[in-house]
Protein backbone atom coordinates (compact mmCIF):
# COMPACT_ATOMS: atom_id res chain seq x y z
CA UNK A 1 0.00 0.00 0.00
CA UNK A 2 1.20 3.58 -0.37
CA UNK A 3 2.07 5.47 2.39
CA UNK A 4 0.52 9.09 2.33
CA UNK A 5 3.71 10.37 2.38
CA UNK A 6 4.20 13.91 1.14
CA UNK A 7 5.80 13.42 -2.33
CA UNK A 8 8.81 15.26 -1.52
CA UNK A 9 9.73 12.07 0.77
CA UNK A 10 8.93 9.65 -1.56
CA UNK A 11 10.37 11.74 -4.91
CA UNK A 12 10.34 8.42 -6.83
CA UNK A 13 6.83 7.68 -6.76
CA UNK A 14 5.77 8.98 -10.23
CA UNK A 15 1.80 8.33 -10.14
CA UNK A 16 0.18 8.46 -6.93
CA UNK A 17 -3.35 7.67 -6.60
CA UNK A 18 -5.00 9.21 -3.57
CA UNK A 19 -8.36 7.89 -2.64
CA UNK A 20 -9.87 7.93 -5.20
CA UNK A 21 -14.00 7.40 -5.79
CA UNK A 22 -16.26 7.23 -8.87
CA UNK A 23 -20.17 6.88 -8.83
CA UNK A 24 -21.53 6.67 -12.63
CA UNK A 25 -25.53 6.85 -12.50
CA UNK A 26 -25.68 6.40 -8.93
CA UNK A 27 -23.30 2.81 -9.10
CA UNK A 28 -20.32 2.91 -6.89
CA UNK A 29 -17.66 2.04 -9.68
CA UNK A 30 -14.18 2.80 -7.12
CA UNK A 31 -14.15 2.98 -3.70
CA UNK A 32 -11.39 4.85 -1.99
CA UNK A 33 -8.79 3.17 -4.61
CA UNK A 34 -5.55 4.17 -3.45
CA UNK A 35 -1.82 2.94 -4.64
CA UNK A 36 1.55 4.33 -6.55
CA UNK A 37 3.38 3.54 -8.97
CA UNK A 38 7.28 4.17 -9.38
CA UNK A 39 9.55 4.73 -12.12
CA UNK A 40 10.95 2.08 -14.19
CA UNK A 41 8.28 -0.27 -12.30
CA UNK A 42 5.87 -2.66 -14.02
CA UNK A 43 2.42 -2.60 -12.35
CA UNK A 44 -0.34 -5.24 -13.50
CA UNK A 45 -3.44 -3.55 -12.94
CA UNK A 46 -5.95 -6.60 -11.96
CA UNK A 47 -9.19 -7.49 -12.29
CA UNK A 48 -12.07 -9.42 -13.73
CA UNK A 49 -14.31 -7.29 -16.14
CA UNK A 50 -16.41 -4.35 -14.66
CA UNK A 51 -14.41 -4.36 -11.37
CA UNK A 52 -13.47 -0.89 -12.84
CA UNK A 53 -10.01 -0.86 -14.60
CA UNK A 54 -10.92 0.78 -17.74
CA UNK A 55 -12.83 3.88 -15.38
CA UNK A 56 -9.64 4.08 -12.95
CA UNK A 57 -7.25 4.37 -15.98
CA UNK A 58 -9.49 7.19 -17.57
CA UNK A 59 -9.45 9.25 -14.15
CA UNK A 60 -5.66 8.52 -14.24
CA UNK A 61 -5.62 10.25 -17.64
CA UNK A 62 -8.08 12.78 -16.80
CA UNK A 63 -10.86 11.32 -18.92
CA UNK A 64 -12.86 11.18 -16.00
CA UNK A 65 -13.79 13.30 -13.09
CA UNK A 66 -13.54 11.07 -9.67
CA UNK A 67 -16.11 12.12 -7.36
CA UNK A 68 -13.65 11.85 -4.52
CA UNK A 69 -9.86 12.06 -4.46
CA UNK A 70 -7.23 13.29 -6.61
CA UNK A 71 -4.48 11.89 -9.05
CA UNK A 72 -0.71 13.38 -8.63
CA UNK A 73 1.92 12.75 -11.46
CA UNK A 74 5.43 13.41 -9.90
CA UNK A 75 3.50 15.20 -6.66
CA UNK A 76 1.85 17.84 -8.59
CA UNK A 77 -1.83 17.70 -10.02
CA UNK A 78 -2.25 15.54 -13.16
CA UNK A 79 -3.25 18.45 -15.44
CA UNK A 80 -0.05 19.52 -16.40
CA UNK A 81 1.72 16.54 -17.28
CA UNK A 82 -0.23 15.34 -20.27
CA UNK A 83 2.69 15.07 -21.63
CA UNK A 84 4.06 12.36 -19.17
CA UNK A 85 1.58 10.05 -20.11
CA UNK A 86 1.33 7.85 -23.10
CA UNK A 87 -1.92 6.11 -23.42
CA UNK A 88 -2.89 2.82 -25.19
CA UNK A 89 -6.48 1.94 -25.45
CA UNK A 90 -8.42 -1.53 -25.33
CA UNK A 91 -9.58 -1.68 -28.83
CA UNK A 92 -9.50 1.13 -31.68
CA UNK A 93 -11.70 0.94 -34.60
CA UNK A 94 -10.65 1.38 -38.16
CA UNK A 95 -12.12 1.20 -41.11
CA UNK A 96 -9.68 -1.20 -43.64
CA UNK A 97 -10.57 1.75 -45.93
CA UNK A 98 -9.21 4.22 -43.47
CA UNK A 99 -6.07 6.31 -45.07
CA UNK A 100 -3.53 6.12 -41.87
CA UNK A 101 -1.04 4.19 -42.33
CA UNK A 102 1.01 2.66 -39.68
CA UNK A 103 3.79 5.14 -39.66
CA UNK A 104 1.01 7.77 -39.99
CA UNK A 105 -0.42 7.19 -36.46
CA UNK A 106 2.77 6.89 -34.85
CA UNK A 107 3.81 10.38 -36.36
CA UNK A 108 0.60 11.73 -34.49
CA UNK A 109 1.99 10.33 -31.63
CA UNK A 110 4.32 13.66 -32.31
CA UNK A 111 2.06 16.39 -33.10
CA UNK A 112 -1.08 14.76 -33.30
CA UNK A 113 -2.26 17.20 -30.92
CA UNK A 114 -1.01 20.34 -32.37
CA UNK A 115 -2.87 22.80 -34.50
CA UNK A 116 -1.74 24.51 -37.89
CA UNK A 117 0.19 22.49 -40.70
CA UNK A 118 2.55 20.45 -39.73
CA UNK A 119 6.51 20.63 -39.12
CA UNK A 120 7.00 17.20 -41.19
CA UNK A 121 10.99 17.27 -40.60
CA UNK A 122 13.42 14.48 -41.28
CA UNK A 123 14.00 14.35 -37.43
CA UNK A 124 10.32 13.16 -37.24
CA UNK A 125 10.77 10.71 -39.85
CA UNK A 126 14.03 9.25 -38.38
CA UNK A 127 12.32 9.27 -34.89
CA UNK A 128 9.04 7.52 -36.30
CA UNK A 129 11.54 4.66 -38.26
CA UNK A 130 13.57 4.14 -34.94
CA UNK A 131 10.18 3.58 -33.00
CA UNK A 132 8.73 0.95 -35.64
CA UNK A 133 11.96 -0.49 -35.22
CA UNK A 134 11.79 -0.56 -31.70
CA UNK A 135 8.28 -2.04 -31.35
CA UNK A 136 9.20 -4.97 -34.46
CA UNK A 137 6.59 -2.95 -37.02
CA UNK A 138 8.46 -2.26 -39.73
CA UNK A 139 7.51 -4.79 -41.65
CA UNK A 140 3.66 -3.65 -41.74
CA UNK A 141 4.79 0.29 -40.94
CA UNK A 142 3.22 1.14 -44.77
CA UNK A 143 0.19 -0.93 -44.51
CA UNK A 144 -3.11 0.85 -43.60
CA UNK A 145 -3.49 0.68 -39.64
CA UNK A 146 -7.07 -1.19 -40.14
CA UNK A 147 -6.07 -4.22 -41.63
CA UNK A 148 -3.44 -4.82 -39.26
CA UNK A 149 -3.86 -7.96 -36.91
CA UNK A 150 -4.83 -7.10 -33.49
CA UNK A 151 -1.32 -7.94 -32.22
CA UNK A 152 -0.05 -5.65 -34.79
CA UNK A 153 -2.19 -2.86 -34.21
CA UNK A 154 -0.88 -3.16 -30.45
CA UNK A 155 2.50 -2.75 -31.16
CA UNK A 156 1.87 0.27 -33.64
CA UNK A 157 -0.47 1.89 -30.73
CA UNK A 158 2.45 1.35 -28.02
CA UNK A 159 4.62 2.94 -30.57
CA UNK A 160 2.02 5.99 -31.25
CA UNK A 161 2.22 6.19 -26.77
CA UNK A 162 6.18 5.88 -26.60
CA UNK A 163 7.26 8.13 -29.46
CA UNK A 164 5.81 11.34 -27.08
CA UNK A 165 8.98 10.16 -24.24
CA UNK A 166 5.96 9.97 -21.76
CA UNK A 167 7.23 8.43 -18.53
CA UNK A 168 4.50 6.44 -17.65
CA UNK A 169 2.46 3.98 -20.40
CA UNK A 170 -0.90 3.26 -19.47
CA UNK A 171 -2.25 -0.14 -21.33
CA UNK A 172 -6.13 -0.78 -21.31
CA UNK A 173 -6.50 -4.52 -21.81
CA UNK A 174 -3.73 -5.10 -24.15
CA UNK A 175 -4.34 -8.98 -24.07
CA UNK A 176 -7.67 -8.87 -24.28
CA UNK A 177 -7.83 -9.47 -28.28
CA UNK A 178 -4.53 -11.38 -28.58
CA UNK A 179 -3.71 -14.85 -29.11
CA UNK A 180 -1.88 -16.09 -26.89
CA UNK A 181 1.73 -16.13 -28.65
CA UNK A 182 0.87 -12.84 -29.51
CA UNK A 183 -0.03 -11.97 -26.19
CA UNK A 184 3.58 -13.09 -24.88
CA UNK A 185 4.94 -10.93 -27.57
CA UNK A 186 3.38 -7.84 -26.22
CA UNK A 187 4.63 -8.61 -22.83
CA UNK A 188 7.92 -9.53 -23.51
CA UNK A 189 8.19 -5.59 -25.71
CA UNK A 190 6.58 -4.01 -22.55
CA UNK A 191 9.03 -5.62 -20.26
CA UNK A 192 12.06 -4.71 -22.49
CA UNK A 193 10.70 -0.97 -23.31
CA UNK A 194 10.57 -0.67 -19.93
CA UNK A 195 13.94 -1.65 -19.23
CA UNK A 196 15.33 0.41 -21.66
CA UNK A 197 13.82 3.51 -21.63
CA UNK A 198 13.42 3.22 -17.73
CA UNK A 199 9.59 4.06 -18.58
CA UNK A 200 6.63 3.08 -15.58
CA UNK A 201 3.98 0.92 -17.18
CA UNK A 202 0.52 0.36 -15.74
CA UNK A 203 -1.08 -2.28 -17.48
CA UNK A 204 -4.94 -3.54 -17.20
CA UNK A 205 -5.59 -7.06 -17.67
CA UNK A 206 -8.29 -9.81 -16.46
CA UNK A 207 -5.96 -13.04 -15.76
CA UNK A 208 -2.74 -11.93 -14.26
CA UNK A 209 -0.78 -15.22 -15.11
CA UNK A 210 0.73 -14.04 -18.28
CA UNK A 211 2.28 -10.93 -16.29
CA UNK A 212 3.71 -12.57 -13.62
CA UNK A 213 7.33 -13.12 -15.04
CA UNK A 214 7.46 -9.11 -15.50
CA UNK A 215 5.29 -7.67 -13.38
CA UNK A 216 6.75 -5.77 -9.91
CA UNK A 217 3.59 -4.66 -8.26
CA UNK A 218 0.22 -5.30 -8.46
CA UNK A 219 -2.85 -3.71 -7.92
CA UNK A 220 -5.63 -5.96 -7.16
CA UNK A 221 -9.10 -4.18 -8.05
CA UNK A 222 -12.51 -6.16 -6.81
CA UNK A 223 -15.87 -5.07 -5.98
CA UNK A 224 -14.47 -1.32 -6.69
CA UNK A 225 -11.56 -2.05 -4.07
CA UNK A 226 -7.90 -1.97 -4.43
CA UNK A 227 -5.08 -3.89 -2.84
CA UNK A 228 -1.65 -3.42 -3.83
CA UNK A 229 2.02 -4.43 -3.25
CA UNK A 230 3.94 -7.39 -4.79
CA UNK A 231 2.07 -10.26 -6.14
CA UNK A 232 3.29 -12.31 -2.46
CA UNK A 233 1.70 -9.22 -0.37
CA UNK A 234 -1.20 -8.77 -2.59
CA UNK A 235 -2.47 -12.95 -3.90
CA UNK A 236 -3.19 -13.97 -0.73
CA UNK A 237 -6.23 -15.78 0.61
CA UNK A 238 -6.55 -13.07 3.15
CA UNK A 239 -6.09 -9.91 1.21
CA UNK A 240 -8.14 -10.58 -1.64
CA UNK A 241 -11.12 -12.17 0.89
CA UNK A 242 -11.04 -9.15 2.44
CA UNK A 243 -11.21 -6.78 -0.94
CA UNK A 244 -14.05 -9.20 -2.78
CA UNK A 245 -15.81 -9.28 0.66
CA UNK A 246 -16.65 -13.03 0.42
CA UNK A 247 -14.29 -16.00 1.39
CA UNK A 248 -11.77 -16.60 -1.76
CA UNK A 249 -8.84 -19.06 -1.65
CA UNK A 250 -5.49 -18.78 -3.78
CA UNK A 251 -3.93 -22.09 -5.77
CA UNK A 252 -0.75 -22.36 -6.95
CA UNK A 253 -1.06 -24.70 -10.24
CA UNK A 254 1.88 -25.49 -12.33
CA UNK A 255 3.47 -22.30 -11.58
CA UNK A 256 0.01 -20.48 -12.24
CA UNK A 257 -1.96 -18.20 -9.82
CA UNK A 258 -5.62 -19.25 -9.38
CA UNK A 259 -8.44 -17.46 -7.59
CA UNK A 260 -11.46 -19.67 -6.11
CA UNK A 261 -14.77 -18.74 -4.19
CA UNK A 262 -16.07 -20.30 -1.91
CA UNK A 263 -15.10 -22.26 1.70
CA UNK A 264 -12.03 -24.21 1.58
CA UNK A 265 -14.14 -27.68 2.57
CA UNK A 266 -16.19 -27.08 -0.67
CA UNK A 267 -13.64 -26.71 -3.36
CA UNK A 268 -10.68 -28.28 -1.86
CA UNK A 269 -8.41 -29.56 -3.98
CA UNK A 270 -6.80 -33.23 -4.08
CA UNK A 271 -3.64 -33.36 -1.82
CA UNK A 272 -1.84 -34.51 -4.95
CA UNK A 273 2.14 -33.42 -4.46
CA UNK A 274 2.18 -33.10 -8.59
CA UNK A 275 -0.80 -30.42 -8.63
CA UNK A 276 1.57 -28.49 -6.42
CA UNK A 277 4.79 -28.56 -8.33
CA UNK A 278 6.04 -25.40 -9.26
CA UNK B 1 -13.36 19.57 -81.54
CA UNK B 2 -17.19 21.24 -82.36
CA UNK B 3 -18.75 18.13 -81.43
CA UNK B 4 -17.80 18.36 -78.04
CA UNK B 5 -17.31 22.07 -77.37
CA UNK B 6 -20.47 23.85 -78.23
CA UNK B 7 -19.19 27.36 -80.31
CA UNK B 8 -19.62 29.91 -77.58
CA UNK B 9 -18.67 27.68 -74.58
CA UNK B 10 -15.82 29.43 -74.27
CA UNK B 11 -16.81 32.87 -74.67
CA UNK B 12 -19.85 32.15 -72.21
CA UNK B 13 -20.21 33.99 -69.33
CA UNK B 14 -22.92 32.35 -67.45
CA UNK B 15 -20.00 29.06 -68.15
CA UNK B 16 -16.76 30.83 -66.73
CA UNK B 17 -18.93 31.65 -63.45
CA UNK B 18 -20.24 27.74 -62.77
CA UNK B 19 -16.88 26.57 -63.85
CA UNK B 20 -15.36 29.16 -61.23
CA UNK B 21 -17.51 28.25 -58.45
CA UNK B 22 -17.80 24.82 -59.41
CA UNK B 23 -14.00 24.47 -58.84
CA UNK B 24 -13.96 25.71 -55.79
CA UNK B 25 -16.35 24.50 -54.19
CA UNK B 26 -15.04 21.30 -55.58
CA UNK B 27 -11.77 21.57 -53.91
CA UNK B 28 -13.61 22.46 -50.46
CA UNK B 29 -16.05 19.37 -50.48
CA UNK B 30 -13.16 17.38 -51.85
CA UNK B 31 -10.80 19.00 -48.72
CA UNK B 32 -13.71 18.27 -45.80
CA UNK B 33 -15.54 15.47 -47.33
CA UNK B 34 -12.51 12.94 -46.77
CA UNK B 35 -12.38 13.46 -43.04
CA UNK B 36 -16.18 13.10 -43.44
CA UNK B 37 -15.62 9.56 -44.90
CA UNK B 38 -12.82 8.81 -41.94
CA UNK B 39 -14.75 10.02 -39.76
CA UNK B 40 -18.24 8.13 -40.52
CA UNK B 41 -19.65 11.06 -40.77
CA UNK B 42 -22.04 11.29 -43.85
CA UNK B 43 -24.94 11.28 -41.88
CA UNK B 44 -24.19 14.19 -40.40
CA UNK B 45 -23.62 16.03 -43.90
CA UNK B 46 -26.70 14.27 -45.00
CA UNK B 47 -28.76 15.87 -42.05
CA UNK B 48 -27.21 19.08 -42.77
CA UNK B 49 -27.82 18.97 -46.08
CA UNK B 50 -31.83 18.89 -44.88
CA UNK B 51 -31.40 22.16 -42.50
CA UNK B 52 -29.50 23.60 -45.72
CA UNK B 53 -32.71 23.20 -47.85
CA UNK B 54 -35.24 24.51 -45.28
CA UNK B 55 -32.33 27.60 -44.78
CA UNK B 56 -32.19 27.90 -49.00
CA UNK B 57 -35.76 28.12 -49.02
CA UNK B 58 -35.96 30.71 -46.29
CA UNK B 59 -33.21 32.90 -47.91
CA UNK B 60 -35.32 32.55 -51.65
CA UNK B 61 -38.62 34.12 -49.48
CA UNK B 62 -37.21 36.50 -48.36
CA UNK B 63 -34.98 37.61 -51.36
CA UNK B 64 -31.47 37.43 -50.31
CA UNK B 65 -28.79 35.16 -51.99
CA UNK B 66 -29.71 31.31 -51.33
CA UNK B 67 -25.99 30.70 -50.61
CA UNK B 68 -26.40 32.60 -47.48
CA UNK B 69 -29.39 30.46 -46.46
CA UNK B 70 -27.89 27.27 -47.07
CA UNK B 71 -24.51 28.04 -44.94
CA UNK B 72 -27.41 29.85 -41.77
CA UNK B 73 -29.32 26.62 -41.91
CA UNK B 74 -26.39 24.54 -41.99
CA UNK B 75 -24.34 25.99 -39.62
CA UNK B 76 -27.58 26.42 -36.80
CA UNK B 77 -27.76 22.26 -38.09
CA UNK B 78 -24.87 21.84 -37.15
CA UNK B 79 -24.89 23.35 -33.59
CA UNK B 80 -28.23 21.30 -32.76
CA UNK B 81 -26.31 18.24 -33.76
CA UNK B 82 -23.24 19.28 -31.58
CA UNK B 83 -25.52 19.94 -28.61
CA UNK B 84 -27.52 16.32 -28.96
CA UNK B 85 -23.78 14.74 -29.55
CA UNK B 86 -23.49 13.21 -33.35
CA UNK B 87 -23.41 10.12 -32.17
CA UNK B 88 -26.54 10.31 -30.43
CA UNK B 89 -28.45 12.05 -32.79
CA UNK B 90 -27.56 8.97 -35.35
CA UNK B 91 -28.68 6.45 -32.62
CA UNK B 92 -31.78 8.54 -31.72
CA UNK B 93 -32.24 7.75 -35.52
CA UNK B 94 -36.50 8.21 -35.07
CA UNK B 95 -36.13 11.85 -33.13
CA UNK B 96 -33.74 12.63 -35.84
CA UNK B 97 -35.23 11.62 -39.09
CA UNK B 98 -38.61 13.42 -37.81
CA UNK B 99 -36.63 16.36 -37.50
CA UNK B 100 -35.42 16.34 -40.49
CA UNK B 101 -38.32 15.43 -42.01
CA UNK B 102 -40.04 18.76 -40.74
CA UNK B 103 -37.18 20.84 -42.08
CA UNK B 104 -38.09 19.60 -45.44
CA UNK B 105 -41.53 20.13 -44.85
CA UNK B 106 -40.46 23.75 -44.15
CA UNK B 107 -38.40 24.12 -47.44
CA UNK B 108 -42.06 22.93 -48.89
CA UNK B 109 -43.84 25.59 -47.44
CA UNK B 110 -41.08 28.39 -47.89
CA UNK B 111 -40.57 27.48 -52.08
CA UNK B 112 -44.55 27.10 -52.26
CA UNK B 113 -44.98 31.07 -50.69
CA UNK B 114 -42.27 32.26 -52.67
CA UNK B 115 -43.21 30.73 -55.99
CA UNK B 116 -46.60 32.44 -55.48
CA UNK B 117 -44.97 35.54 -54.51
CA UNK B 118 -42.81 36.06 -56.97
CA UNK B 119 -44.03 33.31 -59.64
CA UNK B 120 -40.56 32.46 -60.28
CA UNK B 121 -41.12 28.74 -60.72
CA UNK B 122 -37.24 28.18 -61.17
CA UNK B 123 -36.55 28.29 -57.72
CA UNK B 124 -37.70 25.19 -56.29
CA UNK B 125 -35.66 23.74 -59.14
CA UNK B 126 -32.68 26.17 -57.99
CA UNK B 127 -32.92 25.51 -54.29
CA UNK B 128 -33.50 21.37 -54.10
CA UNK B 129 -31.38 20.61 -57.50
CA UNK B 130 -29.03 23.51 -58.28
CA UNK B 131 -28.67 25.63 -60.93
CA UNK B 132 -24.68 26.77 -61.22
CA UNK B 133 -25.56 28.86 -64.61
CA UNK B 134 -27.53 30.94 -62.94
CA UNK B 135 -25.64 32.29 -60.35
CA UNK B 136 -24.70 35.61 -60.44
CA UNK B 137 -21.44 36.67 -61.05
CA UNK B 138 -21.46 38.80 -57.94
CA UNK B 139 -21.88 35.86 -55.51
CA UNK B 140 -18.11 34.54 -56.73
CA UNK B 141 -16.46 36.86 -53.48
CA UNK B 142 -18.91 35.16 -51.05
CA UNK B 143 -18.20 31.94 -52.12
CA UNK B 144 -14.39 32.63 -52.08
CA UNK B 145 -14.67 33.92 -48.39
CA UNK B 146 -16.65 30.74 -47.05
CA UNK B 147 -14.22 28.92 -48.73
CA UNK B 148 -11.21 30.60 -47.50
CA UNK B 149 -13.04 30.18 -44.09
CA UNK B 150 -13.39 26.59 -44.29
CA UNK B 151 -10.24 25.62 -45.39
CA UNK B 152 -8.65 27.72 -42.87
CA UNK B 153 -10.29 25.63 -40.25
CA UNK B 154 -9.33 22.45 -41.88
CA UNK B 155 -5.84 23.67 -42.03
CA UNK B 156 -5.97 24.21 -38.22
CA UNK B 157 -7.52 20.86 -36.95
CA UNK B 158 -6.62 18.61 -39.37
CA UNK B 159 -4.10 16.79 -37.18
CA UNK B 160 -5.99 16.50 -34.02
CA UNK B 161 -8.96 15.99 -35.90
CA UNK B 162 -7.65 12.77 -37.48
CA UNK B 163 -6.26 11.53 -34.13
CA UNK B 164 -9.89 11.47 -32.15
CA UNK B 165 -10.71 10.05 -35.79
CA UNK B 166 -9.20 6.98 -34.57
CA UNK B 167 -10.06 7.21 -30.64
CA UNK B 168 -11.58 10.26 -28.88
CA UNK B 169 -9.77 8.73 -25.66
CA UNK B 170 -6.55 8.91 -27.18
CA UNK B 171 -6.64 12.17 -28.41
CA UNK B 172 -7.99 13.62 -25.39
CA UNK B 173 -5.27 11.76 -23.18
CA UNK B 174 -2.74 13.85 -25.62
CA UNK B 175 -4.27 16.70 -24.50
CA UNK B 176 -6.59 17.40 -27.51
CA UNK B 177 -9.70 19.57 -26.54
CA UNK B 178 -12.34 17.19 -28.62
CA UNK B 179 -15.58 18.79 -28.18
CA UNK B 180 -13.79 21.92 -29.46
CA UNK B 181 -12.31 19.94 -32.22
CA UNK B 182 -15.15 18.02 -33.36
CA UNK B 183 -17.42 21.65 -33.28
CA UNK B 184 -14.76 23.38 -35.68
CA UNK B 185 -15.11 20.41 -37.89
CA UNK B 186 -19.00 20.58 -38.09
CA UNK B 187 -18.85 24.20 -38.73
CA UNK B 188 -16.33 23.55 -41.25
CA UNK B 189 -18.70 20.85 -42.69
CA UNK B 190 -22.14 22.96 -42.92
CA UNK B 191 -19.78 25.86 -44.89
CA UNK B 192 -18.89 22.51 -47.46
CA UNK B 193 -22.42 21.21 -47.41
CA UNK B 194 -23.67 25.13 -47.89
CA UNK B 195 -21.26 25.61 -51.23
CA UNK B 196 -22.42 22.64 -52.35
CA UNK B 197 -25.36 23.51 -52.47
CA UNK B 198 -25.10 26.49 -54.56
CA UNK B 199 -23.71 24.23 -57.12
CA UNK B 200 -25.28 21.08 -57.24
CA UNK B 201 -28.41 21.71 -55.16
CA UNK B 202 -29.18 20.94 -51.20
CA UNK B 203 -30.94 18.16 -52.22
CA UNK B 204 -27.68 16.96 -53.74
CA UNK B 205 -25.02 18.47 -51.74
CA UNK B 206 -24.07 15.39 -50.45
CA UNK B 207 -22.96 13.64 -53.69
CA UNK B 208 -20.42 16.27 -54.29
CA UNK B 209 -19.23 15.94 -50.88
CA UNK B 210 -19.07 12.87 -49.74
CA UNK B 211 -18.56 11.21 -53.59
CA UNK B 212 -14.88 12.53 -54.60
CA UNK B 213 -14.00 11.42 -51.25
CA UNK B 214 -14.87 7.65 -51.52
CA UNK B 215 -13.14 7.56 -55.06
CA UNK B 216 -10.32 8.72 -53.46
CA UNK B 217 -10.15 6.59 -50.51
CA UNK B 218 -9.92 3.55 -52.94
CA UNK B 219 -7.26 4.74 -54.93
CA UNK B 220 -4.75 5.64 -52.10
CA UNK B 221 -3.28 4.83 -48.30
CA UNK B 222 -2.31 8.29 -47.47
CA UNK B 223 -4.04 10.70 -46.44
CA UNK B 224 -2.55 13.52 -48.03
CA UNK B 225 -3.06 12.04 -51.60
CA UNK B 226 -6.54 11.23 -50.88
CA UNK B 227 -7.56 14.75 -50.54
CA UNK B 228 -5.89 15.59 -53.54
CA UNK B 229 -7.18 12.86 -55.36
CA UNK B 230 -10.69 13.88 -54.20
CA UNK B 231 -10.19 17.84 -54.90
CA UNK B 232 -9.15 16.54 -58.71
CA UNK B 233 -12.33 14.20 -59.09
CA UNK B 234 -14.79 16.81 -57.34
CA UNK B 235 -13.20 19.31 -60.11
CA UNK B 236 -12.96 17.04 -63.01
CA UNK B 237 -16.44 16.10 -62.71
CA UNK B 238 -17.66 19.48 -61.86
CA UNK B 239 -16.15 20.39 -65.17
CA UNK B 240 -16.78 18.13 -67.19
CA UNK B 241 -20.74 18.39 -65.79
CA UNK B 242 -21.23 22.27 -67.02
CA UNK B 243 -19.42 20.90 -70.17
CA UNK B 244 -21.92 18.27 -70.54
CA UNK B 245 -24.75 20.18 -69.71
CA UNK B 246 -23.63 23.19 -71.88
CA UNK B 247 -23.71 20.59 -74.93
CA UNK B 248 -26.99 19.23 -73.87
CA UNK B 249 -28.85 22.06 -75.27
CA UNK B 250 -28.85 21.14 -78.95
CA UNK B 251 -29.82 17.04 -77.81
CA UNK B 252 -33.16 17.42 -78.12
CA UNK B 253 -35.15 18.98 -80.35
CA UNK B 254 -36.92 21.38 -77.36
CA UNK B 255 -33.38 23.11 -77.02
CA UNK B 256 -33.43 23.56 -73.23
CA UNK B 257 -29.91 22.63 -70.88
CA UNK B 258 -30.05 19.62 -68.89
CA UNK B 259 -29.25 20.21 -65.38
CA UNK B 260 -25.80 20.57 -64.53
CA UNK B 261 -26.35 18.72 -60.98
CA UNK B 262 -27.76 15.72 -63.26
CA UNK B 263 -24.30 15.66 -64.98
CA UNK B 264 -22.27 15.87 -61.87
CA UNK B 265 -24.33 13.38 -60.03
CA UNK B 266 -23.86 10.73 -62.67
CA UNK B 267 -19.83 11.43 -63.05
CA UNK B 268 -19.29 10.56 -59.89
CA UNK B 269 -21.39 7.51 -59.77
CA UNK B 270 -19.81 6.16 -62.94
CA UNK B 271 -16.19 7.16 -60.93
CA UNK B 272 -17.16 5.17 -58.01
CA UNK B 273 -17.80 2.30 -59.79
CA UNK B 274 -15.16 2.59 -61.72
CA UNK B 275 -12.64 2.03 -58.82
CA UNK B 276 -14.10 -1.54 -58.87
CA UNK B 277 -12.35 -2.73 -62.16
CA UNK B 278 -9.50 -4.77 -62.01
CA UNK B 279 -6.71 -2.62 -62.37
CA UNK B 280 -7.84 0.38 -60.29
CA UNK B 281 -8.36 -2.32 -57.36
CA UNK B 282 -5.15 -3.45 -57.80
CA UNK B 283 -3.65 -0.33 -56.74
CA UNK B 284 -5.69 -0.23 -53.96
CA UNK B 285 -4.60 -3.57 -52.73
CA UNK B 286 -2.73 -3.33 -49.37
CA UNK B 287 0.84 -4.08 -50.10
CA UNK B 288 2.41 -5.88 -47.20
CA UNK B 289 5.89 -7.12 -46.55
CA UNK B 290 6.99 -9.77 -44.25
CA UNK B 291 4.62 -12.73 -42.82
CA UNK B 292 0.72 -12.70 -42.82
CA UNK B 293 -0.99 -11.58 -39.48
CA UNK B 294 -0.52 -14.80 -36.93
CA UNK B 295 -3.86 -17.01 -36.90
CA UNK B 296 -6.44 -15.82 -34.99
CA UNK B 297 -5.01 -12.50 -34.07
CA UNK B 298 -7.40 -9.56 -33.80
CA UNK B 299 -9.97 -8.63 -36.48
Amino acid sequence: MTDPDHPQVAPRELLAVEGISVSLSGRQILDNVTFGVRAGEFTGLIGSNGAGKTTLLRVILGLQRPSAGRVLVLGAPRRQHTRSMGYVPQKILLDPDMPLRARDLVALGIDGNRFGFPTASKQCREAVDEMLHAVGAESFSDARVGILSGGEQQRVLIAHALIGRPQLLLLDEPLANLDLKSGQEVVALLDRIADEQQIAILLSAHEMNPLLPVMDRIVYLAGGRAASGTTEEVVRDEVLSALYGYEVHVHTLHGRIVVVAGPMEETELPPDPTLRAV
Amino acid sequence: MHWLFEPGFFSSHAVHVACVIGSIVAVVSGVVGVFTVVRGQSFAGHSLADVATAGGSGAFLVGISPLFGFVAGGVVGAGAMEMIGVRRARGRDLATGIVLGASIGLAALFLYLGTTRSSTTGASQQILFGSIFSTVSSTVPIVAVFSVVCLGIMALVHRPLLLSSVSTDMAAARGVPVRVVGLLYMLALALAVGLSSLAIGAILSTALLIGPAAIALRLTRRIGWAIVAACLCGVGAVLLGVLLAYDSYDWSSTHAYWPVSFFIVVIIFLGYLATELPFLRAARTPRRQGEPAAPGAGR
